[in-house]
């Protein structure tokens, strides 16, 4: 039984993975096949380090992510905070409530929603092309807070206030507190919520779809745009480059969050 | 004793409660707006009755949805069983191993498994290599169901895997002790622990699977219109922006109605895992 649940296991992890494997593996074929693998060759990267649309995608989605992620992650800390000292409760649940729609809301939604004020304040302007990369970041900034205040708020739970009003009576202002005490206990919530937020935006397609325009693009839109047509098989080394990078971040952050999980477990065990 | 809370404390949650009204709230009532009024902005009931003309694409989803969430279910429970029954270093790694592709960009993975599914691709190469007549895979509605299931089977397992990490051992000892055997144990103990993220799966499953756009287009080859799919068009055009916002706020309303029915069926602490 035991032996024949581990079998289960490894051939769902196996079918799991052959499509993402061979995908990696046809990215080193030299020939344009997906069938017969014709020999070894880096042909397909060199093509994609050429391909200058490529290129800027990347580095609109770099900008995009890092930028909503920041914005993301300081309006979401405080709203945490300003959470967690809340008293009026149907306020509160109010609160939580509405930032949860954008999680809870299939993708599509949020995104024609957005799409649609845009479209309808840009009518109201007399804009045009309101699409484009200010209208991504609102969205993606907009759909990042959840993930950060989800990751920060239990962090303020765990904050022992005595710490907070020993601040204070030593002589430190509200802010100097905050800053000072409580800001470095939670700092583990506040990365794990950027980090979130980053990798969100950098995977988002279907809310991007909605809310960008041709002059915009990201990796994912490219992606789509590629996979559209014909495929040039620069894409197979793309995604190749993508899924090691994503790997090497999963395994750092998981490396975060097992040391998070320790001091966690220490935290319970004095208690 | 209530303490006084300072500026800060009080205007941190604003800027947020600001944001969310503008672009969480706002955007839904437009919708809403949308939905209930012509090109010219007088009012109309016609998009919300041009659904019916859409039905059987809305019946397909469902279905589609279903079947998939079905298989993820049936296929995702006993792998988070294994799993969670596996040794600490191994679950770390395991753990790795089934978060990786919820990482990995739902187009590459939903690409990658078609051009394996396409007619030239490496499963009909080994079939004829084996002296089989190649299958045309891509384009039927397997596939579709297929794909929803590759594409979500880790959405299924990783809640499951939760609530199963947070079962005390000691109730299956118990069960042991007072005469249950493994069948009965897992009917009886294991099966209604884990409901809470039996639900949070199912949901996570359910949700993007019937909001599709992609999967239909790639592994369906055009044959299948999803509720996605429908959507995904009418925005192509401002004249059918309020059709589809009508399609879309129909399936918001019934997604939400959804999940709040699986949120009364879990228990109060039925938190989301993300």
């Amino acid at each position: 039984m035991k032996i024949l649940s581990r079998v289960y296991m490894w051939v769902v992890f196996a079918l799991l993975y052959a499509p993402i494997l061979v995908l990696v593996i046809f990215s080193f074929n030299d020939g344009g096949s997906l069938s017969a693998y014709t020999g070894f060759s880096f042909r397909w990267y060199g093509e994609l380090f050429r391909d200058s649309v490529a290129l800027q995608s990347l580095k609109n989605s770099l900008m995009l992510a890092i930028s909503a992620g920041l914005i993301a992650t300081v309006i979401g800390t405080f709203a945490a905070l300003g959470l967690d000292r809340m008293r009026n409760r149907y306020l509160k649940g109010a609160v939580n409530s509405v930032t949860n729609i954008p999680m809870m809301n299939p993708d599509i939604v949020t995104g024609v929603s957005m799409m649609l004020l845009f479209v309808a304040v840009g009518g109201v302007l007399g804009l045009q092309d309101i699409l484009g990369r200010w209208t991504m970041l609102i969205a993606h900034t907009t759909f990042g807070l959840p993930y950060v205040i989800l990751s920060v708020l239990p962090r303020f739970r765990q904050f022992d206030p005595s710490l907070r009003e020993a601040a204070m009576d030593l002589g430190c202002t509200p802010a100097q507190s905050f800053f000072k005490v409580e800001l470095p206990q939670i700092l583990p919530g506040v990365i794990s919520g950027f980090i979130m937020s980053f990798t969100m935006s950098l995977d988002d397609f279907v809310i991007s779809h909605f809310v960008s325009s041709p002059d915009f693009q990201t990796l994912p839109l490219y992606i789509y745009n590629q996979t559209a047509h014909n495929v040039k098989y620069s894409m197979y080394a793309l995604c190749t480059l993508i899924i090691v990078t994503i790997l090497i971040l999963l395994l750092a952050v998981n490396f975060a969050g097992g040391v998070g999980d320790r001091t966690k477990r220490r935290k319970e065990a004095v208690k | 004793m209530k303490k006084k809370l300072s500026f800060l404390e009080r205007a941190a949650a604003v800027p947020h409660m600001v944001w969310a009204v503008m672009f969480i709230v706002a955007p839904l009532l437009i919708v809403a707006f949308f939905a209930f009024t012509d090109t010219k902005g007088g009012f109309t009931l016609s998009n919300i009755q041009s659904l019916f003309s859409y039905s059987h694409i809305f019946l397909v989803s469902i279905c589609f949805s279903l079947v998939a969430t079905f298989f993820c279910l049936l296929i995702g429970y006993p792998l988070a069983y294994t799993m969670s029954r596996a040794k600490p270093s191994t679950q770390k790694l395991l753990m790795v191993l089934l978060m990786l592709p919820m990482w990995i960009s739902l187009l590459i993975r939903t690409y990658s498994l078609m051009t394996l599914l396409d007619n030239g691709g490496l499963v009909n190469s080994l079939l004829q290599a084996i002296g089989l007549e190649p299958v045309a895979m891509v384009g039927t509605g397997g596939a579709v169901i297929l794909g929803m299931i590759y594409d979500f089977l880790p959405y299924m397992v990783l809640p499951i895997y939760t609530s199963m990490q947070k079962m005390d051992n000691r109730y299956l000892e118990a069960a042991a002790d007072l005469g249950c055997n493994s069948f009965q144990t897992m009917f009886r103990v294991v099966l209604p622990l884990t409901t809470p993220g039996i639900l949070s799966g199912i949901t996570m499953v359910f949700v993007p699977s019937i909001s599709t756009f992609y999967i239909s287009q790639k592994l369906g080859g055009g044959n299948f219109d999803l509720i996605g799919d429908t959507i995904e068009r009418q925005f192509k055009y401002p004249s059918t922006y309020h059709v589809g916002a009508a399609i879309s706020l129909v399936m918001m309303i019934l997604i939400l109605i959804s999940v709040a029915v699986m949120n009364r069926f879990s228990d109060e602490e039925g938190e989301i895992v993300v």
